[in-house]
């Protein structure tokens, strides 16, 4: 047990590491951060005045272009290359991989509940965060109120599992019931047979998306009450004088207003529906029909030892982001085009 | 009326007036305290299975706590608490987690800055593939970053952990933030440049000063995230002890203690503690008239 025989000088050698390592932690890395783009308007000064325009704006990206290239760009890369090979990625297999994402019968259930990932789950998680953050925004008690909301986003996922599953808790009729639902309904609703929320397909993905709502609705909340207090007070103020009632001014001013905020927040809610992953690993594993296409390709990427499929089913998922990317785009060149 | 109220500068309505303004807005209080009580039922869930002992959270439910006999137990956050390297791996957690917030932030509030206000050829495209970048699964990108890390000698230390983290977080953190910057009203950076401001200055006096609600709302996210990972710490960091953070930690006396998993109740609260102080402490940003005054009338 050589911890045992550790003397006070490499304890105190210890503690000096911290306190330098806190030092860099808190002053170091931001400073060097921030003293780039500085650094760049310096170097920029020594250029010819033409070119300063041209140049600046790939200066500025470069820190965040060479990382993304290193961590995503480069592994995406790889990860297409190696969709075309066999479970150990060394023999050329051609599309086998494709075909049997479109064809084996898991895949397709897979592909299907996200379709339904993708119905449900983003149009109510966005809507109940528009909702409460512009209701919020009209009381006093205004954070207390987001706190709620934004504390499940602290939980970590496998605790959220771990209630959620004592939320949908069965026991047969006649039991005392320990899941919360199941005791609620059948304390309220007279003949509520308790019901296995968990096991029941079709519906049993909508039990899980519940979950991920609750969750999700706090980050919706979150940015979008960031754009709400982004719109002028007297904007306001000015349709209810000119007697607009509550809902005119919701309709008319803060929807529109917070369009582009809105349009984020469904994207990213979007790709997170398409990259569902997270609660199904840890509620179902994917059992009773509540398969998507994340959880499948951890399966076949652990489990299994199969990348090419694994890589196959990330270029699915990658592919199926550029139409949402694209409908963003147009977006983003409307508004250049408003302001 | 009292008079202490009535030599306020500005009166604030007289009692029976708020109480009325109060009732109709009733339908609005009623919806919203309903939505948070809703919301707060498997959280008040968890809170209460933390405090009871696992026999009776695996075979009753947690409201059963509030009848007699009243079973309480502070056992399972003693043993998290005791476990052995918590302390350190707190700390391990911040260093891991404030770096991880900051780098990213800042180098996307730059690339966000040059994607909103500066033109240049193939902007679009390449904003197109920065954000699609989103959708490419942690997963995927372990493997190939591991053996790279290991040829720079980076696995198991933190700058590996916080450019993993940087590289992971920019895709959302451009996007989030080239959609505030570009809200941002034009005259306002016009008059900044005429006044002969440099592209520095101004981002730094301006456009980073009134994106503070948006920036907040990055930071926290960013941190949670970063605070509640248990992935990438555990492939990087490759399970080092002197550099575990707190999620490595949990999981490792989880897993050696079997099925314990009734000690996850009380790590989630304990581990939830700080994101929720970050939360509140950053929550003052988020106010109305950030950008009063910046732009005239």
């Amino acid at each position: 047990m050589a911890w045992r025989y550790r003397t006070a000088l490499q304890m105190e050698a210890t503690a000096m590491e911290r306190l330098l390592m806190a030092i860099v932690v808190l002053v170091g890395v931001p400073a060097i951060v921030g003293g780039y783009v500085v650094l760049v308007e310096k170097l920029l000064g020594l250029t010819p005045e033409r070119a300063r325009a041209s140049i600046r704006p790939w200066l500025w990206l470069a820190p965040a272009v060479t990382l993304l290239t290193v961590f995503l760009v480069y592994p995406a890369l790889r990860t297409a290359l190696l969709s075309f090979y066999d479970a150990s990625s060394t023999r050329f297999v051609g599309l086998a991989n494709y075909v049997y994402i479109f064809t084996d019968k898991v895949m397709l259930m897979a592909l299907r509940n996200n379709v339904i990932w993708l119905v449900f789950f983003t149009p109510i998680t966005v809507t109940l965060g528009l909702l409460i953050a512009v209701l919020a925004d009209r009381v006093p008690y205004e954070s207390a109120i987001k706190a709620i909301i934004f504390l499940p986003m602290a939980i970590s996922f496998v605790a959220a599992a771990v209630i959620w599953r004592f939320m949908y808790a069965f026991r047969p009729l006649g039991m005392e019931q320990m899941g919360t639902l199941n005791a609620l309904f059948m304390a309220t609703v007279p003949g509520f047979q308790p019901q296995t929320w968990l096991t029941n397909p079709p519906w049993n993905n909508l039990a899980l998306i519940v979950v991920a709502v609750w969750v999700w609705a706090g980050f919706c909340m979150v940015v979008l009450s960031a754009g709400l207090k982004g719109i002028p007070r007297e904007l306001l103020e000015a349709a209810r004088v000119d007697g607009a009632n509550e809902w005119q001014v919701f309709r008319r001013i803060t929807v529109p207003m917070l369009g582009p905020t809105i349009s984020v927040v469904t994207t990213t809610m979007l790709i997170f529906a398409l990259k569902a992953f997270d609660i199904v690993y840890a509620m179902t594993n994917g059992n009773f029909d509540t398969e998507v296409i994340a959880n499948r390709m951890y399966k076949e990427m652990f489990n299994f030892r199969s990348f090419g499929r694994a890589s196959a089913i990330a270029v699915v998922l990658l592919v199926a982001i550029i139409p949402i990317m694209v409908v963003n785009i147009r977006r983003f060149r409307q508004q250049e085009e408003m302001r | 009326m009292s008079k202490a109220t009535s030599v306020r500068p500005r009166p604030p309505a007289s009692v029976p007036a708020r109480m009325l303004a109060l009732l109709q807005r009733g339908p609005l209080h009623i919806v919203i305290i309903f939505i948070a009580l809703v919301w707060m039922v498997p959280t008040v869930g968890l809170l209460v299975s933390s405090f009871r002992p696992p026999h009776l959270v695996a075979t009753t439910g947690w409201w059963t706590a509030f009848k007699p006999p009243f079973v309480f137990t502070l056992e399972n956050y003693y043993r998290v608490l005791t476990t052995n390297n918590m302390g350190p791996s707190f700390i391990n957690s911040l260093f891991v987690s404030i770096p991880a917030t900051v780098i990213p932030i800042l180098i996307a509030a730059f690339a966000a800055y040059a994607f909103a206000w500066m033109p240049f050829r193939g902007r679009d495209a390449l904003f197109l593939i920065v954000v699609g970048l989103q959708v490419v699964p942690l997963q995927m990108t372990l493997i190939p970053i591991l053996r790279l890390f290991t040829d720079l000698g980076l696995t198991g230390t933190f700058p590996a952990i916080w450019l993993a983290h940087t590289g992971y977080g920019l895709p959302l953190a451009i996007y989030l933030l080239r959609n505030f910057f570009g809200s941002l009203p034009r005259e306002m950076l016009e008059a900044s440049f005429i006044d002969g401001a440099s592209p520095v200055t101004t981002f730094f006096r301006l456009v980073l000063p009134t994106s503070v609600p948006a920036l907040a709302s990055l930071a926290i996210f960013q941190f949670l995230w970063v605070w509640n990972d248990l992935l990438v710490a555990l492939i990087y960091l490759g399970g080092q002890r002197s550099v575990a953070p707190m999620t490595v930690t949990v999981s490792n006396l989880v897993n050696s203690y079997g099925q314990d998993w009734q000690l996850l109740t009380a790590a989630a609260f304990i581990s939830m503690l700080l994101p929720m102080i970050v939360f509140f402490s950053l929550q003052q940003y988020f106010v109305r008239g950030i950008l009063a005054g910046s732009v005239k009338g």
